[in-house]
């Protein structure tokens, strides 16, 4: 599992009201319509400038603050293919996984990537490459990379279920 | 070497001896709890491909967030959670006439000492005012719960906090809970657990202790913790007939950090735009011009709050250009404070008495700003957009100094104002 693409760079502290504001939490169910209003109120040019592949690269405690998962949803229809940051909001690292949204936890590679730079990123091997260097993160767990593979939890357990049904 | 109250209760669910930090355990949790999200989640659920939730009788539904619908979109959203309540056989539903999930389940008895409570929504952490492990988690994973009644946890490591002293007058748990959640900062109890104990928590109501673990999510917290007492018992005694084992740290237990508060000399303390952990004292931001001044939601919606603003409005008007909103935390509070007579002098004073939700704490239903306003709040959010429009300022506080601040028409600190 590796991913290629254009980074969107931003700071400490992004919360889940300026990924995906709470006016909209319980009026749009389509993710390409979440995609719409991805980072609305931080940075209103990403959703319409952001393409596939694309990473986003944050401070310390991304996605803090509601449970909503849309903010791991609209983010991934809009094409982030995955987020690098210094830290993880706890409720927000477990619905990007869920949302087979890879995450990497990495504060040096975050201190020495710019904003708009193309960066690649290894999840088997735990390996970033940016401009500046190669980076190593701790690659995720196989539980963690059966989610992902697997398109995110629901697929997920879906499979598991159909595997204990036919055993 | 003792084992904290996280490390025992994820034991205990586990079915191991025992667990430490850093270790991924799978739990059976006892409660799991959605909103008005239950639809949301209800679809992802049946993208599973299964037709029976597993545990009808763990799961608990409170509708709060846009309560009554505001638009046919909303109306569409309960009726189809009504709907599958009915086909679940789900029968701890509650509907638009009940309160916000955070007060309802406590009230309505779910919540006792040693419960596992997930819950869809980040302010669940408010259950461990009762010695619950409550937590937030997402929809898709209240999906996979009710399907296969297992999640995944990480024990996390226990963050204590000693608060001693003497509470000043005119200071309230939020004052508390805001000035450490300035010190710690919006990550610094990131995936801990939060054991709020000391003098001033032994003393401390049921409410307050509410309000604090509320917002310990507001500092990334996993969990906040009170050690439940004689008050808890006698507080749930009246509410819950379910039998509970009270579960404790060990004396010796190891705590990642211990951090010490005396209390004496704090004074009201504010969150200012943009982020919870921009934390002053109310004196430094006093005089802003306020044009709406909120009192409710899962923080401070409680008959103490609505007490503690009756008494510094009662017989006075509040300021022309400002709307006070009042939003009982849920039906029970709502009949007490009428029967007590608080709303109707609230109502003389010039507050606007809502109904028991959430909608405007996260801009989703009712008293929404305009641009370049300002809004003062006793909630737990202040993040940008959060009352439904970016270019709005939210300023939170404790109830005391929204109602202060209502009579003067901008942030004012309460040492005047005190009876």
């Amino acid at each position: 599992m590796s991913i290629k693409g254009k980074v969107w760079k931003y700071g400490d502290d992004v919360n889940t009201d300026v990924i995906f504001p709470g006016k909209y939490t319980y009026t749009i169910s389509d993710p390409k319509e979440m995609a719409v209003h991805a980072l609305e109120d931080l940075d209103p040019k990403f959703a319409k400038e952001v393409k596939k592949e694309a990473i986003i690269v944050a401070g310390r405690n991304f996605g803090c603050g509601s449970s909503r998962e849309q903010a791991a949803t609209c983010l991934k229809y809009a094409g982030v293919g995955a987020i690098v940051a210094k830290s993880f909001s706890r409720i927000f690292f477990r619905n990007a996984i869920n949302q087979g949204l890879p995450l990497v936890q990495c504060k040096e590679a975050v201190e020495n990537i710019s904003s708009g730079e193309t960066i690649t990123i290894d999840f088997e091997k735990g390996e970033l490459s940016c401009k500046k260097d190669i980076f190593k993160f701790p690659p995720l767990p196989e539980s963690v990379l059966g989610i992902l593979k697997d398109g995110g939890l629901i697929p997920h357990i879906k499979k598991i279920i159909k595997i204990k049904e036919g055993e | 070497m003792g084992k904290t109250f996280a490390e025992k209760m994820l034991a205990l669910k586990s079915g191991k001896e025992s667990v430490v930090t850093g270790e991924i355990v799978t739990v059976s949790p006892d409660i799991v709890m959605s909103h008005d999200n239950t639809a949301a989640i209800a679809k992802k659920f049946k993208q599973i491909g299964i037709n029976k939730v597993k545990h009808p009788e763990k799961i608990v539904i409170p509708l709060d967030h846009c309560v009554p619908a505001a638009t046919e979109k909303y109306a569409v959203n309960h009726k189809e959670i009504r709907e599958f309540v009915q086909e679940q056989k789900i029968e701890n539903f509650y509907d638009i006439n009940t309160g916000v999930c955070h007060q309802v389940l406590p009230e309505k008895g779910h919540i006792v000492p040693g419960t596992l409570i997930l819950g869809a929504d980040s302010h669940t952490t408010t259950y461990g005012a009762f010695g619950a492990f409550a937590a937030g988690i997402g929809r898709s994973e209240v999906a996979s719960i009710w399907a296969t009644d297992e999640i995944w946890l990480r024990v996390p490591e226990t963050i204590k906090i000693n608060i001693e002293g003497k509470i000043p007058p005119g200071i309230y748990p939020k004052d508390i809970i805001l000035r450490i959640i300035g010190d710690l900062g919006a990550d610094g109890a990131l995936y801990k657990a939060v054991e709020f104990s000391g003098k001033v928590i032994k003393e401390m109501d049921i409410g307050g202790r509410m309000t604090l673990c509320n917002m310990a999510v507001e500092m990334g917290a996993k969990i906040g913790y009170v050690e439940p007492d004689e008050k808890t018992i006698q507080w749930l005694a009246p509410r819950t007939n379910k039998k509970y084992e009270i579960i404790k740290s060990d004396a010796d237990a190891e705590y990642e950090k211990i951090i010490d508060y005396d209390i004496s000399d704090l004074e009201p303390q504010i969150a200012c735009p943009h982020t919870v952990d921009n934390v002053k004292p109310v004196s430094k931001v006093a005089g802003t011009k306020i044009n709406q001044a909120l009192i409710g939601t899962c923080t401070n919606g409680r008959l103490e709050d609505l007490k503690v603003a009756n008494e510094i409005l009662r017989g006075k008007k509040i300021s022309n250009g400002v709307r006070l909103l009042v939003f009982p935390a849920s039906m029970e509070v709502f009949a007490q404070a009428m029967e007590l007579g608080i709303l109707q002098e609230l109502v003389k004073s010039g507050a606007v008495i809502m109904n028991p939700g959430c909608g405007p704490c996260l801009g989703a239903h009712e008293g929404a700003l305009a641009p370049g306003e300002v809004c003062l709040s006793t909630a737990n959010r202040n993040f940008k957009g959060r009352m439904g429009c970016k270019e709005a300022e939210v300023y939170l506080a404790s109830p005391a100094i929204v109602a202060v601040s209502s009579l003067y028409g901008e942030i004012t600190d309460i040492k005047g104002d005190l009876k």
